[in-house]
């Protein structure tokens, strides 16, 4: 953990805003540059700037290892599933139409799921990644 | 014209530096900071070829996550890469044939943004027309990505799981169960011995 108060109150503001941010590149991915994939990393490198300044501990209070791998496997899982419903809903596998009241709506909306999905994947992935390389050493102790 | 062409120039000079610097460096810290810098150019390409998704990925993925994560797993490496003394003059000749094959095959490309190049006849106006009509999403990227190709997608994502899952699995220490931990006992046998 850094003493610098600087470093650790610039991340205590940075830290919402970088989040907000990755919020608005996850669900305006549709209307500009941006989806699941870069919002997953932008909100992950706020979870790793936490954790580089405050310590690996803090990071993993601020982010449990539990939810972080559930929300790991769910992120793939929301993925399938928005599939498996389209499957279910008398069409092929991953195709929207149904899922809204007309076509275009299902369309958006499955799109908006599954990107969600993705950017659920990639930023916990990130995360479990830089927690690792980060405490190997501190594991095996 | 001619300042698509100063930037471009500009932009290959950089890169050129980047990776003539990334040669020269022992330095393990340097690499991974000029690979970052290198990211971050190409991603400025991709912003002058006007493919601003793929800028983004680069810039979010190649330049900033990509060194945060090569940072961290640089403690367990050493500080200086070792000196390489085999001849490189063999590497070097298929490189530079390799290069000269690749740029006299450039010639035989369309220009870029050219309208008839054949990439843009066979399916991308159906994508095209069927983002706005049959989508209504303005960003045909996402369109293609997450509903024309959704299958490749999720192809992607799995990718990415599953690669979380193998680093977590060689990574992750847990705690070596009893029946295995045969150091303690052998300190207390060789206690009493």
């Amino acid at each position: 953990m850094y003493k610098n108060p600087i470093l650790r109150i610039c991340t205590k503001i940075l830290f919402a805003p970088i989040i907000l941010f990755g919020l608005y590149v996850q669900f305006h991915g549709d209307f500009g540059p941006g989806g699941g994939f870069q919002a997953g990393v932008i909100v992950a490198s706020a979870f790793i700037l936490y954790s580089i300044v405050f310590g690996l501990r803090e990071g993993k209070k601020l982010l449990p290892e539990k939810i972080n791998l559930f929300l790991l496997a769910l992120g793939a899982l929301i993925y399938a599933g928005v599939g498996i419903t389209s499957i279910i809903l008398g069409e092929p596998f991953l195709s929207y139409n149904s899922l809204g009241t007309n076509a275009q709506s299902g369309q958006h909306f499955g799109i908006l799921l599954v990107e969600f999905g993705v950017g659920l994947t990639v930023s916990n992935v990130m995360i479990s990644l830089f927690n690792s390389f980060a405490g190997y050493e501190l594991d095996k102790g | 014209m001619i300042t698509e062409l100063i930037i471009n120039a500009f932009l290959v000079t950089l890169m050129m530096g980047i990776a003539i610097s990334l040669l020269k460096t022992r330095s393990v810290i340097f690499t991974v900071i000029l690979t970052s810098a290198y990211s971050l150019v190409a991603a400025l390409m991709f912003i002058t070829l006007d493919a601003v998704d793929v800028a983004f990925t680069e810039a979010s993925v190649g330049a900033g996550i990509s060194t945060i994560l090569f940072l961290a797993a640089m403690a367990y490496l050493p500080k200086e890469e070792e000196k390489n003394l085999n001849s490189q003059f063999l590497p070097a000749l298929s490189c530079i044939i390799l290069g000269a094959i690749l740029i006299w095959c450039s010639y035989d490309l369309p220009e870029i943004g050219l309208a008839t190049a054949p990439i843009h006849l066979h399916i991308v106006p159906d994508y095209i027309l069927g983002s706005k009509n049959d989508i209504g999403i303005p960003n045909v990227v996402t369109s293609i990505l997450a509903s024309y190709r959704g299958y490749d997608t999720f192809g992607e994502t799995v990718v990415v799981f599953t690669a979380g899952i193998a680093v977590l699995a060689l990574l992750k220490n847990t705690k070596t169960p009893k029946y295995q931990n045969k150091s303690k006992f052998k300190k207390k046998v060789g206690k009493n011995v």
